[in-house]
């Protein structure tokens, strides 16, 4: 199909564009099921606290509503970046980006002082199964944050060089994919960690 | 300081083991050879232009072809060493703990850096020519995912000269994998070469998904594709699904390990069996993801060899997404014995079972298809024939296994041993053999000796029984797995001799092979015509070996069989048909795949012996290779039509 026929060379970088995000939707679907894996893994490990210390001692409720409030915020932004590339303002995409990955550092800067502090109290990774569950599951988000944020710097980089181009283009639609994805996985962290946890 | 060193390296390599000094020797000797060869044939700049960087899919799966067959070797050694320690009652050949080492490389390294990449090896080979495709949907991707496999398997084969072999088993249950009964490095060394690869196999799953579904040749649709293809679009659905839980599973047990955690420790409120209901989740999906692909080549020989249209196409099809499906939930029957309860044990007993029934449905079409068929017994159709028996008898001790209360009786004994020896090797195996003898004359333009084939053929196949039999009585007798030795009073002595027996055999049948293909190299009968068995699908329509671009014009495709219907209006009209050329676009190489895949290497290096700042060199590394691809703008290029059309001209193809 790609390359059907003579008269396709024009239309074969858009074509080949169109796989690409194809393809990383695929991806999502198998980070979906890593993400499955570790909160069944949370689930079932979630009541085995050796007798010991539980979340409910040490989630902050303004620390986690604050993180949540910062990361949907981000979506947002980056929602508004594809809607100037679609309208052709290189401009605003730029800034809404940038915007975006500040407030996705705010988030990982957050998380780090959440998890500083609740060391400091006496909470660390290998006290309990409890804790081991937790630590993973949450920073597995938070490193995919992580990747995402030097992702998205790259990407920032490269339409100050090459302007909103087939190839760009693509590369913003994907990362900002990729962006409302780890807000989806943080509203059930959200949800299942934190609300659950302190209820 | 001095003592210091004496007494890091002397814990560093593997040392006291005459066998083990034999092999090193043997591995230095080896890589003196190579790079001697090729400074003194000027070859690098070779080996680097046209091997280590390309993106064309049909080297990528000859250098999956070759690096698995090594490790056939290498995990066919193993066999042969525990075979030999297995074959008289209180022998010590080896010692226990030697032997837990050879039963856990071996079974890691036959499932993952065996018939993994075997199967890969086909997936590039042959998916793009059966679809009329230039390439693969991501051929950068593409030879991401093989680096990473090699440098995987390197990583994990390492541990037997360095830190020392893991020897939890090949799925490392914890506790005994975990950092208070396994402390060295072996098990993180088994950790990253599988998480490193597995990383690799899952891109793969991901980018011939996509190939299949968007790059195929113009009217071909899904109901036209070649049945090795569907196979293909099945094994990596499962793939996508049963992957990412194997990352998580190695994942959390180095989480244990490194950060001192909790999850499957014993104590501390750990549960190790979370650990074993997830790797099984892989687990047993894996062994469909491996023969499923088999299934595919056998219905593609078959067809051609009894020069028949497949029979039952649709349930072919039918049946593999269905066992694509279920073979996710089956994964309890590996531990009926955990104590989830009688409702929990059924709903896996009927789904294991239920598998069987789509199973069986290929094999009636694939005998309905020879029914009255001219069948041609050419190598490829030996094995595929040799197949189905061998395949029947491991289906019907897989049903046995797979009723509850009776597993309490089989679980871990050597029954299972053959249960699972036969399905693999009479279904992967066999299946992957029949492919290679199948697709090699357009791997390499020349067909192996058929001679020496049929030798091979009845010494593995004979091999094959003489060795699993037996081990089905043992099994019954109780004799369980993994144990190193057993006293005469057993009685299990006679057995297991006849088993050592046939397992060399195998390992005859195998040298055979090696010469068979040696042979070929040097006498092999040219394919001029690129169809030598009269082929029905499009791999067959273009050269052997083909040309980097594939199809020099792609085809129009109007149903099953596109090259079958092609030849046969070819002949009604007589008249060659003359094509125009337009330009092609390709990739260009790249070195990235292969740098960034040491640099994997060198983190999963650090993560093993725990040297952090190894392990972030490593890490930093890769991070580099990825911004750089990022920052790479034009990375493909157009071939002309005039040397198209030299290209075809030269292999005898008029344009
Ligand atoms: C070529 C002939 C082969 C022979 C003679 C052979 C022999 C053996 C033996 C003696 C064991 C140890 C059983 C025990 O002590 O419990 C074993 C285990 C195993 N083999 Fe093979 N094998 C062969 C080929 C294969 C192939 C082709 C595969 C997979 C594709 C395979 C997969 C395994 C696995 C997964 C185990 C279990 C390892 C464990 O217990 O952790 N073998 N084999
Ligand atoms: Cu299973």
């Amino acid at each position: 199909m790609a390359y059907a026929t003579a008269h396709h060379e024009e239309h074969h970088d858009e074509h080949d564009e169109g796989i690409k995000v194809m393809g990383f939707w695929l991806f999502l679907v198998t980070d979906c099921i890593l993400f499955g894996a570790l909160f069944a893994t949370y689930a079932v490990l979630v009541n085995h606290t050796a007798g010991g210390l539980t979340g409910k001692e040490f989630f902050e409720v303004p620390g986690f509503v604050s993180e949540t409030f910062i990361l949907l915020t981000s979506s947002f932004t980056s929602g508004l970046a594809v809607l100037s590339m679609h309208k052709g303002k290189i401009k605003p995409l730029i800034g809404w980006l940038i915007v975006t990955l500040l407030l996705g550092m705010c988030f990982v800067g957050l998380e780090i002082h959440e998890f500083q502090t609740m060391v400091h109290e006496g909470a660390t990774i290998s006290i309990s199964a409890f804790f081991t569950a937790f630590y993973t599951l949450v920073s597995t988000h938070g490193l995919h944050v992580s990747v995402g944020i030097i992702w998205m710097i790259s990407i920032t980089i490269q339409l100050k060089r090459y302007g909103i181009t087939s190839v760009t283009k693509r590369k913003v639609t994907i990362i900002s994919l990729y962006w409302h994805f780890l807000d989806a996985v943080w509203i059930f962290l959200y949800t299942v960690v934190y609300l659950m946890g302190v209820m | 300081m001095l003592d210091k060193l004496k007494d890091f390296l002397s814990h560093f390599f593997v040392t006291g083991e005459p066998m083990i000094y034999g092999a090193d020797v043997a591995i230095l000797l080896t890589l003196a050879g190579i790079i001697f060869v090729l400074t003194y044939l000027k070859k690098w700049k070779w080996l680097w232009r046209e091997w280590l960087t390309t993106v064309d899919h049909k080297k990528i799966g000859i250098m999956y072809m070759l690096s698995s067959l090594l490790m056939l070797f290498r995990g066919g050694v193993d066999a042969l060493l525990m075979r030999m320690q297995l074959a008289f009652p209180q022998w010590h050949f080896l010692d226990s703990n030697h032997y837990n080492e050879i039963f856990t490389t071996h079974g890691t390294i036959m499932i993952l850096f065996m018939a993994m990449p075997l199967m890969f090896a086909f997936f590039n080979i042959v998916v793009p020519l059966q679809i009329g495709a230039r390439d693969v949907a991501y051929p950068f991707l593409n030879a991401v995912s093989f680096w990473l496999f090699f440098f995987g398997a390197m990583l994990f084969n390492l541990s037997f000269v360095i830190g020392g072999s893991p020897d939890a088993g090949w799925l490392s249950y914890p506790p005994l994998s975990g950092m208070q009964f396994s402390p060295g490095p072996g098990q993180d060394f088994y950790i990253w070469g599988i998480q490193i690869s597995g990383i690799g196999s899952l891109a793969s799953g991901i980018n011939f998904i996509m190939t299949i579904l968007k790059m195929r040749a113009p009217g071909m649709k899904l109901m036209h594709m070649p049945l090795f293809t569907w196979s293909v679009l099945a094994s990596c659905i499962i793939i996508i699904f049963a992957f990412p839980v194997l990352t998580v599973t190695l994942a959390l047990l180095f989480i244990d390990r490194f950060f001192d955690g909790h999850l499957f420790t014993m104590t501390g409120g750990g549960n190790p069996m979370m650990y074993i209901n997830l790797i099984w989740m892989w687990g047993h999906p894996e062994v469909y993801i491996v023969v499923l692909p088999a299934f595919g080549i056998f219905s593609e020989i078959v067809a051609t060899f009894s020069q028949k249209k497949i029979f039952g196409y649709k349930s072919m099809v039918f049946s593999m997404m269905i066992i694509s499906v279920l073979s996710y939930f089956t994964w309890v029957h590996h531990f009926f014995t955990m104590g989830a309860g009688a409702n929990v044990n059924v709903f896996f007993a009927i789904t294991t079972m239920a598998i069987g029934i789509p199973t069986g449905v290929k094999v009636f079409n694939w005998l309905f298809t020879m029914f009255r068929g001219r069948i041609q017994m050419t190598q490829p159709m030996l094995w595929t024939i040799a197949f189905i028996p061998c395949f029947v008898v491991g289906g019907a001790t897989g049903v046995m296994l797979s009723a509850a209360p009776a597993d309490y009786q089989y679980h871990n004994s050597y029954f299972l041993v053959a249960h699972f020896h036969q399905v693999l090797i009479g279904g992967v195996v066999f299946g992957f053999f029949a492919g290679l003898y199948y697709w090699w004359p357009k791997m390499f333009g020349f067909k192996l000796d058929d001679r020496l084939g049929k030798w091979a053929f009845w010494t593995w196949n004979i091999g094959f029984y003489v060795c699993f039999m037996p081990q089905y009585a043992l099994g019954f007798m109780g004799m369980t797995r993994r144990i190193y030795t057993y006293d005469f009073d057993m009685g299990w002595g006679p057995l297991n001799v006849i088993s050592t027996v046939g397992a060399f055999f195998m390992g005859i049948g195998f040298i055979f092979q090696a010469w068979q293909i040696l042979h070929g190299i040097k006498y092999g009968e040219r394919d001029v015509t690129g169809d030598p068995w009269n082929g029905r699908t499009l791999e067959w329509s273009i050269p052997s070996p083909p040309p980097h671009y594939n199809f020099a014009v792609i085809p129009t495709v109007t149903g099953q069989d596109a090259w079958w219907t092609i030849k046969k209006e070819r002949k009604k009209k007589k008249a060659k048909e003359t094509a125009t050329f337009s330009p092609i676009h390709m990739p260009k190489n790249s070195g990235i795949p292969f740098i960034m895949s040491v640099f994997w290497f060198i983190a999963g290096f650090g993560l093993t012996f725990h040297w952090v700042w190894m392990a972030i060199f490593g890490l930093t590394g890769v991070g580099a290779c990825l911004l750089a691809r990022s920052f790479q703008y034009n990375s493909d290029y157009y071939i002309p039509v005039d040397e198209i059309r030299h290209t075809e001209d030269s292999v005898g193809r008029v344009g």
